[in-house]
């Protein structure tokens, strides 16, 4: 019973967080802090694929939403501009 | 006062959305409609059909090959379109 | 980049990186991962040696000829394999009814085609990334 609880505990807490990355994401007006907190989300939705016992898709997800989408996402804002109006 | 409606509306959705997840089968449910036929068959053939243990591989290069082939169609076309529009600088191609 | 420590670290860790890559893609069908996954992460230990060194001598070391072979290399094999079972069994993407080794489950030579059909689509991954990367990073006007 205790474990359930804290699994649930868990979960909850991911999915705040993923709550809070996302709004924060919306708001933020430098577009390169954005993109990394954007990761930051990944990076739990990968935890969160991990708690519901599926490895691959966490394996996929932090290589690629953690990693690669980060970098092809600075280097396009590289091309335009840093700050939205 | 727009901004009040917006609030409530997205309130509402919010509600719909709560209540609607709160209905849902528990995670590796019984009941749940994702949990049919076809599981069992993979579960219990998955091995001796396609030689891979790992079952997630085996539906997503063997059962499901077609579809994977699409996803790597996908890339293909992406990376052609961006090529066409950003490439620059290609010295091989004369102009004219 | 003139940092001595950046290049010296990032020297160290590619292979390393690239050596993972390697080890989630052949694996694919015995533990989670496979070609996605892999290709992906021998992509960006491509897109760290380009951050570290610049693209001119990472062109040097993955030119754009090589990338163009991968490119249509990886989806090309895929197809192949494919048609190898339009031929001997029927119907396309055929394993076992075509006559692929399938060896015993779990050892590392098992599972007929599958392990191929991974390392097609790792190739292909990983010189997508890196080629989107190449060609972001690139100056307009060089």
């Amino acid at each position: 019973m205790r474990q359930v609880i804290d699994v649930v505990a868990l979960n909850v807490i991911l999915v705040v967080f993923l709550i809070v990355c996302a709004l924060v994401v919306e708001r933020t007006k430098d577009l390169i802090s954005a993109v990394i907190i954007f990761s930051a989300y990944s990076l739990m939705m990968s935890v969160l694929w991990l708690v519901l016992k599926t490895p691959d898709v966490a394996l996929t997800e932090a290589a690629i939403g953690a990693g690669v989408t980060t970098i092809i996402l600075i280097a396009v804002i590289g091309r335009t501009k840093r700050y939205e109006k | 006062m727009k901004k009040i409606i917006r609030l409530l509306l997205f309130a509402g959705l919010l509600g719909v959305l709560v209540i609607n997840i709160m209905n849902m089968p528990a995670i590796l449910s019984v009941d749940a409609p994702s949990y049919n036929d076809s599981i069992d068959h993979y579960l219990e053939h998955g091995v001796e059909e396609t030689g891979a243990t790992s079952i997630i591989s085996a539906i997503l290069a063997d059962y499901r090959s077609f579809d994977t082939l699409g996803e790597t169609i996908v890339l293909f076309t992406a990376i052609i379109a961006l090529l066409s529009v950003l490439k620059v600088g290609d010295s091989t191609r004369k102009e004219g | 980049m003139k940092d001595q420590v950046l290049k010296t670290i990032a020297r160290i860790i590619t292979p390393f990186i690239q050596l993972y890559g390697i080890f989630i893609i052949l694996n694919g069908h015995i533990s989670p991962g496979g070609g996605f996954a892999g290709g992906t992460m021998i992509g960006t230990s491509l897109i760290l040696y380009t951050l570290v060194f610049g693209v001119d001598q990472a062109k040097r070391k993955f030119s754009e000829k090589a990338s163009a072979f991968a490119e249509s290399g990886g989806i090309i094999l895929y197809i192949l394999i494919g048609v190898i079972g339009i031929v001997v069994a029927g119907h396309f993407l055929a394993n076992k009814g075509a006559g692929f080794d399938m060896g015993t489950p779990g050892s590392l030579w098992s599972a007929g085609m599958i392990p191929l059909l991974m390392i097609a689509i790792g190739i292909k991954v990983a010189s997508t990334f890196i080629t989107i990367f190449h060609t972001l990073i690139e100056v307009k006007d060089a």
